[in-house]
């Protein structure tokens, strides 16, 4: 298995369900565009920032969220800039750096684990349409348990290709990546057969 | 969908969060970094066709957003769904789904060409019509000025495209799965 991003806590947004959170991180998104001001949009901003001291992560973890867009935000308001005004770049880094660091935080507070159960949930209405729960489970829990498989897999092809001397050329790994995953999946399938999941 | 459907979508949901692991190639001259990964959902398309592709990429997509680290660089979660080049991330799905589609429907006559072709519009046309239509609302600056913005990243997609065409042929000789679904 892979560890997700959650960090431990006992905050009260690490006990709120994971749907509520999503639900207010869709909330937010659809909000803050439709807010025009930068005033308004550096107060949303300061309070997804004050949230985070308050789940309990330092300043480092809050910079760790942002670092990765910085340069983006960078270039978005020297865009906006250069076509408008400081006000409306104002506005575009606002709006996406209280996104991404609401998105973090709810990214931070919820187990992944917890994440799959509320969409489990929210999908048994669908099973009205076809979609069939117990199958979806099944994909997502397999992609997890396969992810350190196929690397391992594609770690001997690339041993095995470098003693070739193929190790810089990308389709010398892909094809023989792909055709041990197919061989590996229909084996996995017959396994699943028979052992009889039948989920129909 | 049987049970090896749902386990090619799965598996080819893996492969495409591997292909995240091997470090990206900088390019000469632009130095705009080239990752693997965006291979996966040209490969879900091309090999699993268009429903199994889709929901293969689909599968991935849910995966990063409920906060695993798995595009490349160990990032993940709702931000870099939402933020400024999402759209690109989102656009995989309708990506691998058209690609599955015009595969399928060129695969009794299907050679290197049309495959090309193929895997062209929807890894590069339909891709960069969705993520830069994302990236100018959220930017809030014109359609074209965003595919300005995006075009140094063409010279490594047009190279996956003829990376993904080459194993999307030997993997049709190989392992012909599209065929057999229908």
């Amino acid at each position: 298995m892979i560890a997700g991003l959650y960090i431990d806590g006992n905050s009260a947004l690490h006990r709120a369900a994971a749907g509520l959170k999503v639900l207010a991180l869709v909330l937010l998104g659809t909000g803050v565009f439709l807010i025009p001001d930068w005033p308004v949009l550096a107060v949303v901003l300061v309070t997804v920032f004050v949230l985070y001291p308050v789940s309990g992560f330092g300043p480092r973890i809050l910079w760790a969220q942002i670092r990765p867009i910085l340069w983006l935000l960078v270039l978005f308001f020297a865009v906006q800039l250069w076509l408008n005004d400081w006000q409306a770049g104002l506005v575009v880094v606002f709006r996406l750096a209280a996104i991404v660091s609401f998105a973090g935080l709810v990214t931070l507070t919820t187990k992944t684990s917890d994440m799959l159960a509320a969409l489990e949930r929210a999908m048994t209405p669908l099973a009205r349409f076809g979609v069939n729960p117990e199958k979806v489970s099944l994909a997502f829990s397999m992609v997890l348990r396969f992810i350190p498989v196929i690397a391992q897999i594609g770690h001997e092809i690339r041993d095995a290709q470098r003693a070739r001397g193929l190790d810089k050329s990308v389709l010398a790994l892909v094809v023989p990546l792909i055709i041990r995953t197919l061989k590996t999946a229909d084996d996995v399938a017959d396994a699943i057969d028979a052992r009889s999941f039948d989920p129909d | 969908m049987n049970t090896k459907d749902i386990v090619y979508i799965a598996l080819f949901a893996a492969v495409t969060a591997v292909l995240g692991l091997f470090p990206p190639i900088t390019l000469p001259i632009t130095g705009v970094p080239v990752t693997a990964q965006s291979l996966g959902p040209m490969l879900a398309g091309a090999i699993l066709g268009a429903r199994r592709g889709g929901l293969s990429i689909l599968l991935f997509v849910v995966l990063v957003a409920l906060g695993l680290p798995l595009l490349s660089g160990g990032r993940g979660g709702f931000g870099v769904l939402l933020g400024a080049t999402g759209g690109f991330i989102v656009g995989w799905v309708i990506s691998a789904f058209v690609i599955g589609l015009l595969i399928e429907k060129f695969w009794d006559r299907l050679n290197v060409v049309n495959a090309a072709l193929s895997i062209a519009i929807g890894g590069i046309v339909v891709l960069y019509a969705i993520g830069n239509l994302w990236v100018s609302i959220v930017v809030e600056i014109s359609y074209w000025q965003a595919t300005v913005g995006a075009a140094p990243f063409l010279i490594g997609d047009v190279i996956k495209v003829a990376i993904a065409t080459a194993a999307c042929m030997a993997v049709r000789r190989a392992y012909p799965l599209i065929s057999r679904a229908r």
